[in-house]
């Protein structure tokens, strides 16, 4: 018999296997689900996560789809880790790409140097905007940051979709919804060669180890974590919470607006109507799969961007749905999920014994019974 | 006596949970009559024990004989139709209704049916425990609470009553009543089991005392025959050390001072703070008594910064008005304070003790530059607390909920002291603390004092009060009496107090 038993102290190693074990459970489950699909399993898992990298092209094209899922993953998880839910991440790219790709299109005949930057400050701008309406709200009104910052993504995507039926759209255009494309200025350079590689990537790595450095060894960091665990403690050391809630809304929304920037100016090249495949809604999964560590939201960008690039493998190889990115997406997240009851308990065979260490080897309040 | 029956008899219970054993071979016999002390420190197994006579919680081996037969209490129903009645430290009343509904919920409805007005009425006249059928529960003190409790326990005579802990929430007054209540019971031939880890009082009230450490029972005895500190030697296993004053300094002047602050409570039941003005000097400790829930919580967050007031000047720092200033500021200006509660609030339970060092020393003890963690320099503050004041870990790195209460609070003490503090707040310091921890803890404090420290302890323990205070004064719904000379106080006196009863009142009403 399978029995749950709780740990005295959080399993550090847990903490990092769990994401392993989660992957190995999302493979074993997909080729199952490719068994019954009638497709061949290993071919399938092949064509899905091995094949798109096979080349050059393949590599390049994976960081080009990490890069957003990365930089807002490293946004959100300050937010995560303080209690901040900001879900409308996809909204705030959204923003972001508009106001980095109106200064492109405002400045459309200018060809400076200085016009990128504009672009990224922009960017930045944009979404922090986006993401200051939930945090004016809650910390003004008390709403819950879920609600408002998810409803704000449709409210983006409307704005986003009136711009380029309307005003921004491309007097050249023949009448599509899209706006005129980006002139050389207003487009990030490419970092390699014959591939699509661009500069976003080398912003996305410092982003990584910036947050990195703030998260553990500034008192930023400190602070999110501070509140993230123990409310009370934080007030305790005069840590005001509608600071972290204004700063980490701004981090996070800036992180997304940022992407969305990078997007237009990258890879697309100018402002269309559909700017993400739901790139700030992924990077949820992303942040949570990489425990909430930049480092971890690295490899995980890297590996949920490789479920696009196997999804649409999948599409082309082996005429299997585009929803197999979803499912594997889903499935990812249920059994991380799954796997983090590891992390405070451990799994016990057989009946429940007295077999356990005297109890002068442990501390005394690993029982919580006994009240005062 | 001999040849009688035990009403309850123990043998070889045992319970593990996961990395620890709450109970190892507990063998233990009540007798009809019998007022039977369970005795032992927080985490010794008591609460595992009662969990299991009642029914709450299941053993992994042992037998329990009921009048001589064995059982199995498969929940808590069955122990109550046996006729075990438990009164909980913690109630189970609701607020809004009155003391008759609430006892009529918490018995069988074959009880509760008929007149239970009149025999709620009865049963409190019986046992002198004055209680009103009809009364709101939110209008009732702690108190009148808990004879809810234990008349809704009577009213199914019991053969053994169960008490955990009953007077942590009573003034000395109402204990003494409850005290009465309980020996007629006894002379009734109700058994009772009575919790505690007051040793005065077991040795008033209990026939018999088993004492228990880390599970396991470890001595036997007549409690009228041991002297409390006897008692508290058997229970720690070890010998105790009273805290010393050392050389009585004259105490200076004012460094912290409180003047006319009222304050709406922040929380939901919380007590509001009415025209509260102290002075705590230099050099001396200042005890304030109370009852929980009477605005001690409410004093320390004004205090701490935690909670703000529009007068800046309603919280004196030496010079430093501070009434409208959080908690950074007031450490700057030489505060240090610890919280009740350990985990979550004065430490957080997840991070290592280096990242507690540093939440409250970030500043004080310039461990940061330029918003940069001072990492080496965090490690090495809290190594100095670990070695000075005796916290047993394996090292800074482990996380705060690894250590047990007595040495996380010894921690907490630590970081603050050696921060060293002009003026020190403590909310409840060895609440839940193992003897020989508070013990250290109350002669770091008088030691702070000695040092020309200001030290304020808002406590509900009076012996530990009388043992430090050099004046006391009593907070009672949110008013704080005028301060005493410690050596001039009595228990009485205070117990008064704690009961909102002043002398003035008494005058007037004489």
């Amino acid at each position: 018999m399978l029995r749950l038993e709780l740990r005295g102290e959080l399993s550090r190693s847990m903490i990092y296997w769990s994401p392993i074990f989660a992957v190995i459970l999302t493979f074993i489950a997909g080729m199952i689900m490719f068994t019954i699909l009638g497709v061949d399993p290993l071919k399938a898992i092949v064509t899905f996560f091995i094949e798109p990298l096979n080349s050059m092209d393949g590599i390049a094209e994976l960081f080009v789809k990490a890069t957003p899922l990365v930089l807002i993953a490293v946004g959100l998880s300050f937010g995560f880790q303080a209690n901040v839910w900001n879900i409308g991440a996809e909204g705030q790219l959204t923003i972001g790409a508009l106001a980095g790709g109106g200064v492109a299109l405002l400045f459309f005949n200018v060809d400076s140097p200085l016009l990128m930057p504009g672009m990224i400050i922009a960017g930045i701008l944009g979404g922090m905007a986006w993401a200051a309406i939930p945090a004016f709200l809650k910390t003004k009104y008390g709403t819950n940051e879920i609600l408002t910052s998810l409803m704000l993504t449709y409210v983006g995507l409307l704005v986003l979709s009136y711009l380029i039926h309307g005003p921004w759209k491309d007097p050249e255009g023949q009448n599509f919804p899209e706006s005129r494309l980006f002139h050389d200025a207003a487009i990030v350079p490419i970092i390699l060669e014959e591939t699509r590689l661009h500069f976003g990537w080398i912003i996305t790595l410092f982003g990584v180890a910036v947050a990195w450095v703030v998260m553990t060894r500034h008192m930023i960091g400190f602070q999110i974590r501070v509140i993230g665990m123990a409310p009370m403690a934080a007030s305790f050391a005069g840590f005001k919470e509608k600071h972290v809630i204004w700063l980490t809304l701004m981090i996070s929304g800036g992180a997304a607006g940022l992407a969305g920037m990078i997007e237009v100016s990258g890879p697309i090249g100018q402002i269309v109507p559909v700017i993400s495949p739901g790139y700030g809604f992924t990077a949820i999964i992303v942040a949570f799969l990489g425990r909430l560590h930049p480092i971890g939201c690295l490899f995980a960008g890297l590996l949920m961007a490789l479920t696009y690039l196997g999804g649409d493998n999948a599409q082309i190889e082996m005429n299997l749905p585009n929803a197999v990115t979803g499912v594997f997406q889903g499935m990812l997240l249920f059994f991380l999920l799954a796997s983090d009851v590891l992390v405070r308990y451990r799994i016990r065979f057989g009946k429940a014994t007295a077999l356990v260490a005297p109890a002068a080897a442990t501390p005394p309040m690993a029982i919580d019974e006994e009240g005062a | 006596m001999t040849d009688q029956t035990p009403r309850l008899e123990l043998e070889g219970i045992t319970k593990a949970y996961p990395g620890v054993i709450a109970n190892n071979n507990v063998s233990m016999k009540i007798m009809p009559g019998e007022i039977h002390a369970l005795l032992g420190e927080n985490g010794a197994g008591k609460s595992t024990l009662v969990k299991f006579i009642y029914g709450v919680q299941k053993a992994d081996s042992g037998i329990l004989k009921w009048e001589g037969q064995e059982m199995a209490m498969a929940n808590p129903n069955a122990a109550r139709k046996l006729g075990i009645g438990m009164v909980f430290q913690h109630f189970s009343l609701f607020d809004a209704m009155t003391v008759e509904e609430n006892i009529a919920i918490g018995i069988s409805p074959e009880l509760a049916a008929g007149d239970l007005n009149q025999r709620i009425r009865d049963v409190s006249q019986q046992y002198g425990l004055p209680l009103d059928p009809t009364r709101y529960v939110h209008t009732l003190s702690v108190g009148e609470r808990q004879r809810i409790e234990v008349v809704r326990c009577l009213l199914q005579d019991p053969k053994l009553l169960i008490m955990d802990e009953p007077t942590s929430v009573l003034t000395p007054q109402e204990v003494d009543e409850l005290f009465k209540t309980l020996r007629r019971l006894s002379e009734e031939g109700v058994s009772i089991l009575y919790i505690s880890h007051k040793l005065q009082e077991i040795k008033d009230l209990c026939h018999v005392a088993t004492i228990m450490r880390m599970g396991e029972v470890v001595d036997d005895c007549i409690p009228s025959e041991e002297s409390p500190r006897s008692m508290a030697e058997m229970m720690m296993g070890a010998n105790l050390v009273s805290p010393e004053r050392s050389g009585k300094a004259e105490p200076g002047a004012p460094h912290l001072v409180v003047r006319d602050l009222s304050l709406a409570s922040g929380h939901q039941h919380g007590v509001d703070l009415k025209n509260v003005s102290l002075e705590v000097r230099t050099g001396e400790i200042l005890g304030i008594a109370g009852i929980a829930g009477n605005g001690q919580i409410e004093l320390m967050e004004v205090l701490s910064g935690e909670m703000l007031v529009d007068d800046q000047n309603a919280v004196m720092i030496g010079n430093d008005a501070v009434g409208k200033s959080g908690p950074g500021v007031r450490r700057n200006a030489g505060m240090g304070f610890v919280p009740e509660e350990r985990l979550g609030h004065g430490a957080v339970p997840e991070m290592s003790l280096w990242e507690n060092a540093f939440l409250s020393g970030s500043s004080t003890m310039n461990l940061m530059s330029n918003g940069f963690i001072n990492i080496n320099g965090s490690v090495e503050y809290a190594q100095n607390v670990v070695s000075e004041f005796n916290v047993k870990t394996p090292g800074v790195e482990h996380t705060a909920n690894s250590l047990s209460g007595g040495n996380l609070q010894k921690f907490i003490f630590g970081r603050e002291i050696l921060q060293n503090p002009g003026v020190i707040v403590a909310l409840q310091p060895t609440w839940g603390v193992d003897a020989g921890s508070a013990a250290f803890i109350r002669q770091s404090l008088l030691d702070l004092a000695a040092k020309g420290a200001a030290v304020l302890v808002i406590s509900q323990d009076l012996e530990e009060l009388f043992e430090v205070s050099d004046r006391m004064s009593v907070i009672c719904e949110g008013e704080l009496s005028a301060p005493r000379p410690a050596e001039e106080c009595t228990v009485e006196e205070i117990g008064l107090l704690m009961a909102g009863i002043s002398h003035e009142t008494e005058a007037a009403h004489a």
